[in-house]
C-alpha cells in the first residue's frame, strides 16, 4: 500500500477546506432533524461556525489519541488542544498512525498537531506542555468530559459530568484487578508458560540476585529478560510446558497487552461522537458507560454508571473515619494516607463560630513547629469530639476532602466485644 | 440557537433537591483554598512564611532574603491579604517597607501581572512568591510603580546598583530616604 506524503496530501486538501461540500456529511446532521434527535435540537446553519468556536482538550496523543485528533478535526472542531508527555517509539508506528519512522524519539503531541495542521489547514491544533502542578478547576463552571480506554479486543469509552454523573473515582471497582497467579502454582504446579516466567521473577530472582543485590527487575533491559528467559525455559522443560519465547518472557513480566488498532479506532469513534453530541445537541447524549469487546464475536453496552453517595472524589458528602477517643492525631493521619493514597496531608478544622484551627501541616517551619507535636496527643486532647468536621488537603486531590470522626468512647467499646464474645 | 447548557441545568434542578441531614461545612471556599495552597508551598530557603495568628490562615507574611542579585543581603517583608473571594480574585500582597524598586512604589504596592491583569484562579500562592522573588531578580523598568527608579535603571545600570545599594543601607537616594533592610548589624 502506498501512503502519500503528508506534503501531497495538504496541497490537495488546502482548497477543499473551504469548499461548500467539504462538510456536507456533517452539515446533514446539523441542519436537519433525525429520528434519533435530542428533543432540545433545533437544526440550524449556524451550529457547524459554533464548533470553531469550541474548545477541545485531547489527553494522550497515543492509540486513542491519534484517532480522537483525526476524528474530531474531520468533525469541524478547529480550536483543538493537545499534551502528552511521551516521545514517539517505534512500537508505537503500527497504530498511532500520526507518526512516522523518522519522527521517533520526538513528542508525540508536537508531531500529531503538525501533522493534522498541515492535512486540515483550517483545524488549529494547540500543544499544551506538561505540568507537574495540580491544577484547579473552577468549580463554578462544570466542563464535560468524555473518557475512553482500551486493553487488546476489549474497550469502554464515557460521558462525565463532573459532580452530576459518576467520576472515574466512583467506578473504579469496575476495573478488574491485575492478574496474579497464586504462589502455590507457581512454586510446585506450574501449568502455563505464564506460570514459568513469574516463578522466576516472583521466587527465583530474589534467591539468585543475578545483577546484584537490592536490583530490581528491569523490563526494559534486555540481559534482566534473557536470564528470565533462560530460566523460564528450563523450568518449562521441567514440567513439560512449552510456548516461552524471549518476547513472551517480556511480555509477562512487564505484563504488556497488545494494543489493537481497530479498538482504538471504535472506542475513538465513539468518545469523539459523544464530544460532537455535547457541543452540538443534536442527538441525545450516550447514558453514560459503554463497553466493548471484540474478542469472541461483537459485544457492546451501555448502562448508567451511578455516582457512588460517598465517593471521596466528587462526592460533597464527608467521608467517615471511625476512631478511639484515646486514639492519637498520628493515627488520624495514617488511616488517611492509607485509605486514600494521599502524599502529605494537612489537616484542619473549624470550631461552632467558623474559627479555623491548624491540626497538622508541615509546609511551613512555623506550622510544622506547632502542629508536629500535635500527632502524639489524643483526640480528646485536641478537643476532637465525635461528629467533629475535619478538612483535610494534599497534593493528590484537586479538592479539599470533608472527613467526620466517627469516635467510639473505650467504654463503648469494651462492651460490645464482651457481647460478641 | 443551540441548547447546551439545558442537560446540565436539568440534571442540576433534580439533584438540588436538598438533604436536611446533609452537614454544611462551616470553613469558606477561601479559606479552604488556601489551606490546600500553604499545605503544598514548595519554597526555597530564601523564604519564609509566617502567621501572625496561625488560626487565621489568610493574614500572612512573607520574609524574603535576596542570595542573588542587587538586593542580596537585604531581607524583604511582604503582607499577605486573601480576599474572601479568592481564588476568584488574587491575594493583596504589600510590601511591608520603604523600599527602592522599580517596580514596587513607596507605599509598598507590587507591581506584579500575576497580581492583577494576569491573575486566574489556577495560580496559587506558590505561583505568587515565585513572582516576586523574580522580581528582585530582575526588576523589569518597562513597567514602573516608582518611576524615578525605573528611568534610572533604564538609564544608568551603575548609578541604579548604587542607589540599590544606598536605599538598603537606610540612606537617601534623591530627597526619599529609605527603611534599612540589611540583615547584618554593623
Amino acid at each position: 500500500m502506498t501512503v502519500p506524503t503528508v506534503e501531497t496530501r495538504s496541497a490537495n486538501n488546502c482548497n477543499e477546506t473551504n469548499s461548500p461540500k467539504r462538510w456536507s456529511h456533517i452539515r446533514r446532521v446539523l441542519e436537519r432533524p433525525g429520528p434519533f434527535s435530542d428533543p432540545a435540537f433545533e437544526p440550524s446553519t449556524e451550529i457547524l461556525p459554533f464548533l470553531e468556536s469550541m474548545k477541545i482538550l485531547i489527553i494522550g496523543a497515543g492509540g486513542l489519541g491519534c484517532e480522537l485528533l483525526k476524528d474530531l478535526a474531520l468533525m469541524g472542531f478547529r480550536q483543538i488542544s493537545i499534551i502528552d508527555m511521551d516521545t514517539i517509539d517505534l512500537a508505537n508506528l503500527n497504530r498511532q498512525f500520526l507518526f512516522k519512522f523518522k519522527d521517533i524519539g520526538k513528542p508525540k503531541a508536537e508531531v500529531a498537531a503538525k501533522f493534522i495542521m498541515n492535512r486540515i489547514p483550517a483545524c488549529k491544533v494547540t500543544l499544551l506542555t506538561y505540568d507537574d502542578e495540580t491544577n484547579q478547576v473552577d468549580p463554578s463552571t462544570i466542563i464535560p468530559l468524555v473518557d475512553g480506554g482500551t486493553e487488546g479486543f476489549k474497550g469502554n469509552a464515557r460521558v462525565i459530568y463532573p459532580g452530576i454523573t459518576a467520576c472515574i473515582e466512583c467506578n473504579l471497582d469496575l476495573f478488574p484487578p491485575q492478574v496474579a497467579y497464586p504462589m502455590c502454582t507457581l512454586a510446585n504446579q506450574p501449568r502455563l508458560p505464564e506460570h514459568c516466567v513469574e516463578w522466576v521473577t516472583v521466587l527465583h530472582w530474589k534467591e539468585h540476585n543475578p545483577f546484584g543485590k537490592d536490583v530490581r527487575i528491569d523490563g526494559d533491559s534486555v540481559q534482566h529478560i534473557q536470564w528470565i528467559y533462560e530460566r523460564a525455559l528450563e523450568r518449562a522443560k521441567t514440567y513439560k510446558i512449552t510456548g516461552i519465547t524471549f518476547r513472551f518472557t517480556q511480555g509477562v513480566v512487564k505484563r504488556i497487552i497488545p494494543a489493537v488498532a481497530s479498538t482504538n479506532a471504535i472506542v475513538a469513534s465513539i468518545s469523539a461522537t459523544e464530544v460532537f453530541k455535547l457541543a452540538t445537541r443534536s442527538v441525545i447524549l450516550m447514558n453514560n458507560y459503554t463497553i466493548f469487546n471484540d474478542i469472541e464475536g461483537i459485544y457492546t453496552y451501555t448502562f448508567e454508571a451511578e455516582k457512588k453517595s460517598n465517593c471521596p472524589v466528587c462526592s460533597t458528602i464527608p467521608q467517615k473515619i471511625e476512631l478511639n477517643e484515646t486514639s492519637k492525631l498520628q493515627e488520624v493521619l495514617d488511616t488517611l494516607i492509607e485509605r486514600y493514597n494521599l502524599i502529605s496531608p494537612g489537616i484542619t478544622t473549624a470550631d461552632n463560630e467558623g474559627q479555623n484551627r491548624t491540626l497538622y501541616m508541615i509546609s511551613t517551619q512555623q506550622f510544622e513547629e506547632i502542629t508536629k507535636p500535635n500527632l502524639n496527643k489524643t483526640l480528646q486532647e485536641l478537643n476532637l469530639t465525635d461528629g467533629t468536621e475535619l478538612t483535610v488537603v494534599d497534593k493528590t486531590r484537586a479538592n479539599p476532602m470533608r472527613i467526620f470522626l466517627h469516635i467510639t468512647s473505650s467504654m463503648e467499646t469494651t462492651s460490645k466485644d464482651l457481647i460478641y464474645t | 440557537m443551540i441548547n447546551l447548557f439545558s442537560f446540565k441545568e436539568a440534571t442540576n434542578r433534580s439533584t438540588t433537591g436538598g438533604d436536611p441531614n446533609k452537614p454544611t461545612s462551616k470553613t469558606t471556599p477561601a479559606v479552604l483554598r488556601v489551606t490546600k495552597d500553604l499545605n503544598e508551598l514548595q519554597l526555597p530557603g530564601t523564604c519564609k512564611v509566617i502567621h501572625p495568628d496561625p488560626n487565621n490562615l489568610l493574614d500572612f507574611n512573607l520574609t524574603f532574603t535576596p542570595d542573588e542579585g542587587l538586593y542580596k543581603g537585604g531581607q524583604f517583608i511582604f503582607s499577605f491579604r486573601v480576599p474572601v473571594e479568592y481564588p476568584h480574585s488574587p491575594p493583596k500582597v504589600k510590601c511591608t517597607q520603604k523600599i527602592y524598586h522599580p517596580n514596587i512604589d513607596l507605599e509598598g504596592n507590587v507591581c506584579l501581572n500575576i497580581l492583577r491583569e494576569d491573575w486566574k484562579p489556577v495560580l496559587t500562592i506558590n505561583a505568587v512568591i515565585y513572582g516576586l522573588i523574580f522580581l528582585f531578580v530582575e526588576p523589569n523598568a518597562d513597567d514602573p510603580l516608582n518611576k524615578e527608579a525605573a528611568e534610572v535603571l533604564k538609564n544608568n545600570k551603575r548609578t541604579f546598583e548604587q542607589n540599590v545599594a544606598q536605599s538598603m543601607r537606610g540612606g537617601n537616594v534623591g530627597s526619599v530616604s529609605f527603611d534599612r533592610v540589611l540583615t547584618h548589624h554593623r
